[in-house]
């Protein structure tokens, strides 16, 4: 499997990372080397072999329902680029 | 006869799913220990997990899983001892983190159902596929400036159970029924509050429409519907509109829209194109969730009695089923029909409530969370019915004053003399003043008019001042008479 420069860009447009002209043929060509160890990894026979998506912990550990934690808003809210008042202020999004 | 719309080209039927996001009861969020409590000042309720600060780990509230697992339970479906939460991407204001923490290949509960009961008395079995557990995200206010939103973050990182249906409903009173029942099997749980003004149940709506005997055509999603009422009428909006596009020879597009509730039509959400993109992976900060058969087990055993199974209680009780299901609505009303039957007659009880208490609710505006009168001051005034002491006219007096002046039917009766006479003797006297002085309608009622019965037992009512007591004023007025 490889990528082509059309799919490059809508990942980068996903991931909202601004990609120019001339950066995105090195970016195809680093994707497609990543691809190619997956490639790599497929060869392995894991018939048989549960699929697993992490190893270490084998399960979730659980806390209890306390409220431990919160009212803390100036901290939240220091390094915000805009903040207004109590909150967030944000370019307006609104449909 | 099932549900149809008409168009130029003839009946259509309407298909409808619905997924309901449901909040979970907590005191803290799914993944940090800052409080869900609504309505604090903006900001006050956010840990730095909640707000996407880098470094932050996520740590699962053993609560907000056994909720997830008992409303599971509730919706008799399957519950998974392993499940895996995974990250859906997606960039907006309101979410900090850049993905919502959610359950996509693996939910925690799987297949279910619900039944639900339609205006004509007929049920159906609406299939559950599945129930996730996942993160709430902020809030946006967008009437604050003229140029920016503004972000509340409290919200963010709330447990939320998304409940998804299968596509079962066909008409907007089975989509509006659907989510009225499983409200109030959620309220029955107590895994969520159901407060659908706060924001705590938002339901997404999918429709498409189809000619009979065919397959499903496609479908769209109205997004975010708040109320029961919106659900049944964005379910119709958006059904005529695919009928229009289709009997005007053109395709409906999947596509997520809005309900305009001030104008009662769906409209398209300019979304960007990629909106659907979430590129789901397994969430690499957190392992499998794995919880053990004796815990659901244990949760299983302490499940409070559900409204099925409560309704089906009424009726071996003697109650009607109608009775039963109007006193099963509402896990507050049910509770004050328990009280107020308890030890005693449960017909005559549900008579009281669903009668005259739902009527002073109804007058006085008020709700059945606060009673015109406690329920113990109504299952007294029962006593007095039963012992005789009180009349069925009576009693409704004594009931009134009692709203009036929230005493006891007790110290009402005593206060007012309002006791009812059973003196056998006193009855008859009052009898024969009664026909006394109503010599001539004797004399008609003798010579074959007998409706004029009812006339003589109400003269003797009224001469009592409505404190005689009916059955033996009845046999009284007979004797006389005989």
């Amino acid at each position: 499997m490889s990528l082509d420069t059309a799919t490059i860009r809508r990942i980068a447009s996903l991931a909202r990372i601004r990609l120019e002209d001339e950066e995105v043929g090195r970016m195809q060509a680093e994707l497609n080397g990543i691809l190619g160890w997956i490639e790599q990894l497929q060869a392995v026979d894991t018939e048989g072999v549960e699929p697993m998506a992490g190893g270490g912990a084998v399960a979730l550990r659980m806390r209890e329902d306390v409220v431990t934690d919160g009212g803390i808003p100036d901290q939240v809210l220091a390094n915000a680029p805009d903040r207004q008042g109590e909150y967030f202020g944000v370019p307006k999004v609104v449909e | 006869m099932s549900y149809t719309l008409e168009g130029r080209t003839g009946p259509w039927e309407i298909v409808v799913g619905l997924e309901v996001h449901a909040q979970v009861t907590s005191l803290a969020k799914l993944f940090s220990g800052a409080a869900t409590e609504f309505g604090a000042a903006p900001n006050s309720q956010v840990s730095l997990v909640d707000a996407g600060f880098p470094g932050m780990l996520p740590v699962i509230n053993r609560e907000c899983v056994a909720q997830a697992v008992r409303t599971g339970l509730g919706l008799k479906a399957q519950v998974n001892l392993w499940s895996r939460f995974d990250r859906k991407n997606y960039f907006y204001a309101d979410l900090p983190q850049g993905y919502q923490i959610s359950q996509y290949a693996h939910p925690i509960i799987g297949t279910g159902a619900i039944e639900i009961e339609l205006g004509d008395g007929t049920v159906k079995t609406i299939g559950i596929t599945r129930l996730h557990l996942e993160q709430d995200a902020g809030k946006s206010l967008h009437d604050q400036h003229p140029t920016k939103s503004f972000i509340d973050l409290n919200r963010s990182g709330v447990a939320l159970m998304e409940i998804v249906s299968e596509p079962d409903m066909r008409s907007p009173e089975e989509a509006g029924a659907y989510l009225s029942k499983l409200r109030q099997i959620l309220r029955y749980l107590g895994t969520c509050d159901g407060n659908m003004d706060e924001g705590s149940m938002r339901a997404d709506v999918n429709v498409s429409v189809r000619k009979a005997g065919e397959g499903y055509r496609t479908r769209c999603e109205v997004k975010n519907v708040n109320s029961i009422r919106f659900v049944m009428q964005a379910v119709e909006a958006e059904a005529r509109r695919q009928i229009e596009v289709w009997e005007e020879g053109g395709t409906v597009e999947q596509e997520t829209r809005l309900f305009d509730t001030g104008r009662g039509v769906t409209r398209s959400m300019r979304s960007k194109e990629d909106a659907h993109d979430y590129r789901y992976f397994p969430d690499p900060d957190l392992p499998p969730l794995v919880i053990e058969q004796s815990w659901v087990e244990r949760l299983k055993a302490s499940l409070p009695e559900l409204p099925d199974e409560r309704r089906a209680r009424y009726v071996a009780m003697g109650l009607t089923p109608y009775d039963a299901h109007v006193l099963t609505l509402e896990k507050e009303t049910a509770a004050y029909f328990e009280t107020v039957a308890k030890g005693r007659d449960a017909k005559v009880a549900a008579n009281w409530v669903t009668g005259d208490l739902f009527a002073a609710i109804n007058r006085l505006k008020t709700s059945i969370a606060e009673p015109p009168v406690p329920a113990e001051h109504l299952g007294q005034l029962l006593d007095l019915l039963a012992d005789k002491t009180l009349s069925g006219t009576l009693a409704k007096a004594v009931f009134e004053a009692m709203i009036e002046t929230g005493k006891s039917p007790g110290a009402i009766v005593q206060e007012r003399g309002l006791r009812q006479v059973t003196d056998t003797g006193a009855i008859d006297r009052m009898v024969a003043q009664v026909l006394e002085a109503n010599a001539d309608k004797v004399a008609e009622y003798k010579s074959g008019k007998e409706k004029l019965f009812g006339f003589f037992v109400g003269q003797v009512m009224k001469a009592m001042q409505g404190k005689g007591n009916p059955a033996l004023v009845n046999e009284a007025v007979k004797r006389a008479l005989g």
